[in-house]
Order: C-alpha cells, then structure tokens, then sequence
C-alpha cells in the first residue's frame, strides 16, 4: 500500500523525524483557514501517490491565506500522471538551505535493506544517480541490526553532507530506519532532506510504501482509502470477496487461475485481437488457487457487470484448483445470472485437475452462450473474435 | 537426476497438521515422494493416517531431523509464523526448505534469508512459490505431478500456474525438475540459482525460463545466461499487455536501472541469444525445435 504524503509524514511524527506543520484540505476554503492556522507563508502539495509533482505543477507556493485559496482551487483536481489530486496538503513554507535525498528500500537482488543517501537530493536524484553516482552513497542494511547511530554516522559521511549536519542528519536516518523496520514499509524516501540555515533538518515530502503482507501487525486502518464509484467500485467489490481484479479498457472480460496465467491470457487474447478485429482484453482477474465454484460464479458476475464486455473467456488450468469446480461454479452463475437478460458468450478452456469431468459438467448444461475449446490459443482466438464481432 | 531434489531426499512438512499441510502431504505421497514426518509444534507425538502408511508428528524440526534423517522442510504454516518455521529449519541444518506460504511479510523473508545465508547450510525456495518436482522421483510442495512425465528439461519460473501450463505442453518430452521460485518481491532462490544448477546437472539437456514483470530479476538472468550457460535456453515472459505499475518514489528505479516491464525483459533475453516465445505453446514450440536441431 502506498502512503499519500501527508500519511507518510504523520508516520515520520510518529518516529520523531522532524516534518513541518500541515494540514489537509480538499476544497480551496479549508485550504485558506488552514492556512490562517499556520500563520506565514505556506506551500500547496497536491496529495497523489506518484512523484515528479513538483515538475507537475503541483507544488506551488502561498504567501498567504488568499493566495492559499487561489493555489488550491489550481491543484484539487489536477491530473498528475494519471492520479487526480483530490486533497492538497497546505505546509508551511520551508527554506531549504541545502536539500539532500535519503532512502531505504528492499533491495531484490541482494534480498536485503538498501540505504541511499545524497548531498544532491531535490527534484533530479535520477539524474544525479544516472551521471553522478559517487554522488549517491549506497549501502546494503543488515536486517538484523538496522541503522543504529553508527551506521547512519557512516552513511552521512560517505554520502558526503558538510560534517556540521552528520549529527542531525544521523538522526533523522536512524528515525527514518524506525519507520521502515517498525511499520513494515518497503520503501521510505525523503527528497528533499532538507538542511535550514540554522541547521534543522527535516523531512520536506515523504513517499512510502507499506508491505500489505504485514497488515496483520499492524493498524492501518486510518490509511484505508474511501470506498470509490465506477472502475474502482467494481475492484473493491471484487476486493471484498477476496478476488483480485483489475479493470482495463478492453472488451474481452478474463477470468484464470494464477497471476502469471492470467496475464498470459491477457497477452494472448491481445495477439487474437491484433487480427480479429482489435478486441483487447477488458480486465486481469485472479481467482486464485483451489477456488471454489462459489468463487467463479462470483468472478463471473463481476466480469459480467463490466459494461464494456462483450465476450468473456475463462481460462483454467487446474493445479490444485479442481476443472470440475470451475464448471459447477460456471453453471450455477448462469443460473443465477439468467434471469439477469445474459447475452455474452462465455469462452472456456480447462486443463489439468479434474479437467474431464469439469467438461462434462459443461457439456451436460448446454448452455447456449457457453462455448469450450480446448487449447489456450484458440480460446482466445475465440473469445476475441466473439468480442468483436 | 534432477536439481535440489531427487528420489533420496526426506522430506517433512512443517504444518502437516492443517488442512492445506495434510492435503498436500497426501499428493506428495503419491507423487512418489519420502515424506517422512510432520513437524507441529506443541503436537509432537501425536501422527497423521495418510493412505498406506502412518507418519509421526515433532514438536521441532531439529528432533525430527534427527529421528528421521530428513533433509527437505516444506513450509505450509501460516504468515505470521512463517518466519520462526523457517529459522527453525534453518537452525536444524536443513539443507532445503521449501516455503509454500502465501503472504510473508517482506520482512521476515529478508529476516529468514539473512539467517540462512549466515548459517550457510540451507537453501530456501519460496517464499509463496508452489515448490518443486522432479517428475518421478519426488515433489516437495504443491505442483501436481501427473500432468507431466519425467525427461530432460530444467524449468524455473515465478508463476504457479505457468509453469504447470509449461509443463503441460511439453508433457510428452518431460522435465528433469521443475522449480517454482514464487513472486515475491524478496525470494531465497533465483532463476540464476536454478539456471547454475541446471547447467550443472548432467540430467538435463534444455531450460525452460518463465518470467514475469516486475523488477529486473529476467534482466540478471539474462547477463548470468550470457556469461554462465551453454545449455540452450528458452524463455516465456507474461505480461506486456498489463498495465503499467504505478511507480511511487525514484529509489527502485535508480537501483535497478530497469523498466521491469515484459517488453524491457524480452529485449535483453534476445539480446543472449535465448529465444522468447510469445505464448505458452510458441515458447513450447520453440523448445521442441531446439531440441529437434540437436537431436
Ligand atoms: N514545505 C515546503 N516548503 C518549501 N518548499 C517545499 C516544501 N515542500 C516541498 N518543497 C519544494 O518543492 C519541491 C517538490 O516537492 P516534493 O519533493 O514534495 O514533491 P515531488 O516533486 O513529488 O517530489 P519528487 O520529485 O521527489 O517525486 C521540493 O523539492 C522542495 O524544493
Ligand atoms: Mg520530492
């Protein structure tokens, strides 16, 4: 789960690191009582969970109380890489003397903690990263340990901060490290750190990212975003009966087992299309492994409820999912949805687990809309044509 | 032969006591597997009835290393004892523990994997992987084993269920092993791990690599491939038509340098001459010309 900003900062507060004053506010107006609260000049942040908002536009300065107003009603509802802002964090201005970059992440390839620290942080670390990369300090994170006094010492001094701010700055690393180990947190990065002129340093944003796996540990419920309408309602209610879907823009509605089947079948059924008149698939939905025939009648109501499909197809390949499951759970979703006015023809291919008596359940319903086909490639084929047809 | 497991490893199964732990030990059975205890604790001494044969519960995996000889732990506990499962196999000398659990912290992956890689004796595959086979000697984990006969390919792969469809298709030309390595973002095994043993394995001729998007784990094995592997190679990667992850902070990308996209992973596979199909059965099709030209 990715923090928005202001979440992110609270969880610094929590830990001792040092954030400037804020306040949330989703309409121009909280935006300037907000403002009048903080007294002094602020900064309007548009809140979305991706970065380069400053080079966005997102990010602008406010003098005041009216100038806040002004410069929110620009950024709430700002597009920002396909995020809309739909808050805006009103912060008080801060001048940043120097700005540095500090980060901890999970580091695949060396299946440890990576700590990143730079004297050079602000809106182009990639760059100084790509042509510089003595400017950027690198170090692996022994779990075991953390980042203890010493070693936040050490990154601050190869990262090469002016030795009068390696005290402040070790500090907030080892802050930082707090965030990351106690919450479960994949990634915490600060850009900029910044340095004032007397020498505070603090955190001016804040990108996290929580491990979901860990959810169990902890309460995050205050993180939980709104409930939403549209696209984004049809994934919660999926959410809510434990399937993972995601919608896309397609007309081929997909259902399998398995991260990696289903996106397969998504790049199948969009090879099919490329000759079968362009239908593209219109969603990725897991049902995941030894699922029931409750779950698929429930994939397949999902599915279903998508205006956009045309045609779906279902693509099982039974490991410890059982065919004949599938099937029930294919028939009785028919017979549920019947009454509904079902017109979409539904594309079936089962392999593996049971497969034989899966298709016999399909073939002693003969259902009209229900066409099974025996290999991946030419259910898709399928599936894509009867979509654009 | 085979890779990391053969017809002579014991293997017990810590959380044989649950109903997942109970079903799959039954299908590891009747793969052909010597299963040879469970590992519960606070159930030591109690035992399960599996079709012909009986098996005896530890509370710990160090005493039932030690009664039993086993060398294999497969891992069927819940998350949040997922961790303290694995150091315990790791602190018995366990030379391979397979962590079938789906949802680890990252963590305690990272936390385990550190234990393991200090202790030097075990090597982890998973965790969330379904596991591995070596068709007709012995299955550690939840691969079904009768969809596929044993033969002379290696195959690693992140997905479950990609790799059983694989699997599948070249059923009738047959696997040496087959290893699931899982999708989590922090795994004790690599695609590079499996490939420097398949390459080491006289038993197999050819390697099936089956990739997914996300980070760059298909770009290092391609580099690894270039440099390490001469057995042929072919791979299948899912997901260019998938939506492009939202990418949060810069960190990720400075430290890999890559896309992680499927495209991305195409392009430097090629670029080492191993042959990407862009399907299941192409990639299927493309391993059995391989092994026809060299026949
Ligand atoms: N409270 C503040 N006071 C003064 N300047 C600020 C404040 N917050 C941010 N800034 C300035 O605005 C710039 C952009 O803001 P911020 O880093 O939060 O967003 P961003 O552009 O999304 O970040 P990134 O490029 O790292 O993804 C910062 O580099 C900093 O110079
Ligand atoms: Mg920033």
């Amino acid at each position: 789960m990715d923090l928005y900003e202001y979440q992110a900062k609270q969880l610094f507060a929590r830990h001792g690191v040092p954030v400037p004053p804020g306040r949330v506010a989703a309409t121009p107006e909280e935006a300037r009582s907000a403002a009048t609260e903080l007294a002094g000049p602020t900064v309007i942040k548009a809140q979305v969970k991706t970065g380069g908002r400053g080079k966005a536009g997102g990010v602008r300065p406010a003098p005041g109380p009216a100038s806040a107003h002004t410069e929110a009603a620009k950024v709430l509802g700002m597009d920002i890489k396909g995020h809309t802002a739909e808050t805006v964090l009103v912060e008080r201005a801060t001048v940043a003397f120097e700005e540095y970059y500090a980060a901890y992440l999970v580091d695949r390839a060396n299946k440890t903690f990576l700590a990143m620290v730079s004297s050079e942080g602000g809106m182009d670390i990639e760059e100084v990263a790509a042509t510089r990369p003595e400017a950027l300090a690198m170090m692996p994170v022994d779990p075991a340990r953390g980042v203890d006094a010493e070693t936040a010492g050490l990154l601050a001094a190869r990262a090469g901060l002016p030795a009068e701010v390696h005290a402040a700055v070790a500090d907030v690393l080892v802050r930082l490290w707090r965030v990351m180990a106690e919450e479960d947190a994949l990634l915490v990065e600060v850009n900029p750190l910044a340095c004032t002129q007397d020498g505070r340093v603090l955190a001016l944003d804040g990108k996290v990212t929580l491990d979901d796996n860990a959810a169990f540990r902890h309460d995050r419920d205050a993180f939980a975003d709104a409930p939403a309408g549209g696209s984004a309602g049809l994934e919660a209610r999926a959410a809510s009966r434990g399937l993972n879907y995601v919608k896309l823009d397609g007309e081929v509605g997909v259902i399998g087992n398995g991260a990696g089947l289903v996106m397969s079948t998504l790049d199948v059924v969009a090879y099919a299309g490329e000759s079968a008149g362009g239908a593209r698939p219109a969603n990725f939905l897991d049902i995941g492994g030894g699922a029931s025939a409750q779950v698929m009648a429930d994939a397949l109501e999902i599915v279903l409820s998508d205006p956009d499909v045309r045609a779906v197809l279902v693509n099982v390949f039974g490991g410890i999912t059982a065919c004949d499951a599938v099937a029930n759970g294919i028939v009785s979703a028919l017979e549920m949805l019947g009454d509904r006015g079902l017109r979409h023809p539904i594309v079936v291919r089962l392999d593996g687990n049971n497969a034989e008596a899966g298709l016999a359940v399909l073939d002693a319903a003969r259902h009209p809309l229900v066409r099974v086909v025996p290999t991946m490639d030419a259910a898709a084929e399928l599936a894509a044509r009867l979509a654009a047809a | 032969m085979a890779v990391f497991l053969t017809k002579d490893s014991k293997v017990l199964v810590q959380g044989m006591t649950g109903a997942e732990g109970a079903r799959h030990t039954a299908r590891m059975l009747a793969a052909g597997t010597e299963v040879v205890a469970g590992v519960t604790p606070g159930k030591g001494g109690q035992a399960v009835d599996f079709a012909d044969r009986r098996l005896p519960v530890f509370g710990t995996v160090a005493e039932a290393a030690e009664r039993t000889g086993a060398d294999v732990s497969v891992v069927f506990v819940p998350p949040r004892f997922t961790r303290s499962a694995v150091e315990e196999a790791i602190d018995a000398g366990i030379g391979l523990c397979v962590v079938i659990t789906e949802g680890v912290p990252v963590h305690d992956t990272i936390r385990f994997l550190a234990r393991a890689r200090a202790a030097g004796t075990t090597r982890v595959i998973g965790p969330n992987c379904p596991g591995l086979i070596s068709p007709g000697q012995a299955s550690a984990g939840i691969i079904p084993a009768d969809i596929t006969t044993a033969g002379r390919i290696g195959l690693v792969s992140k997905s479950g269920t990609l790799t059983y469809q694989l699997m599948y298709e070249l059923r009738d030309v047959g696997f040496s092993t087959a290893v699931g390595i899982g999708g989590d973002p922090v795994i004790g095994t690599t695609h590079i791990d499996a490939l420097e043993a398949f390459q080491a394995d006289p038993g197999t001729d050819a390697i099936v690599m089956i990739g997914e998007i996300g980070g760059d784990a298909e770009e290092r094995a391609a580099a690894y491939i270039e440099e390490r592997v001469t057995k042929p190679v072919v791979a299948y990667v899912a997901g260019f038509t998938a939506p492009e992850g939202k990418t949060m902070g810069h960190a990720g990308a400075i430290v890999s340098g890559s896309a992680g996209t499927a495209q991305a992973k195409k392009e430097a596979l090629e670029k080492v001459g191993v042959r990407v199909g862009k399907t299941p059965s192409e990639t299927a099709r493309l391993m059995r010309e391989l092994l026809g030209a060299r026949s």
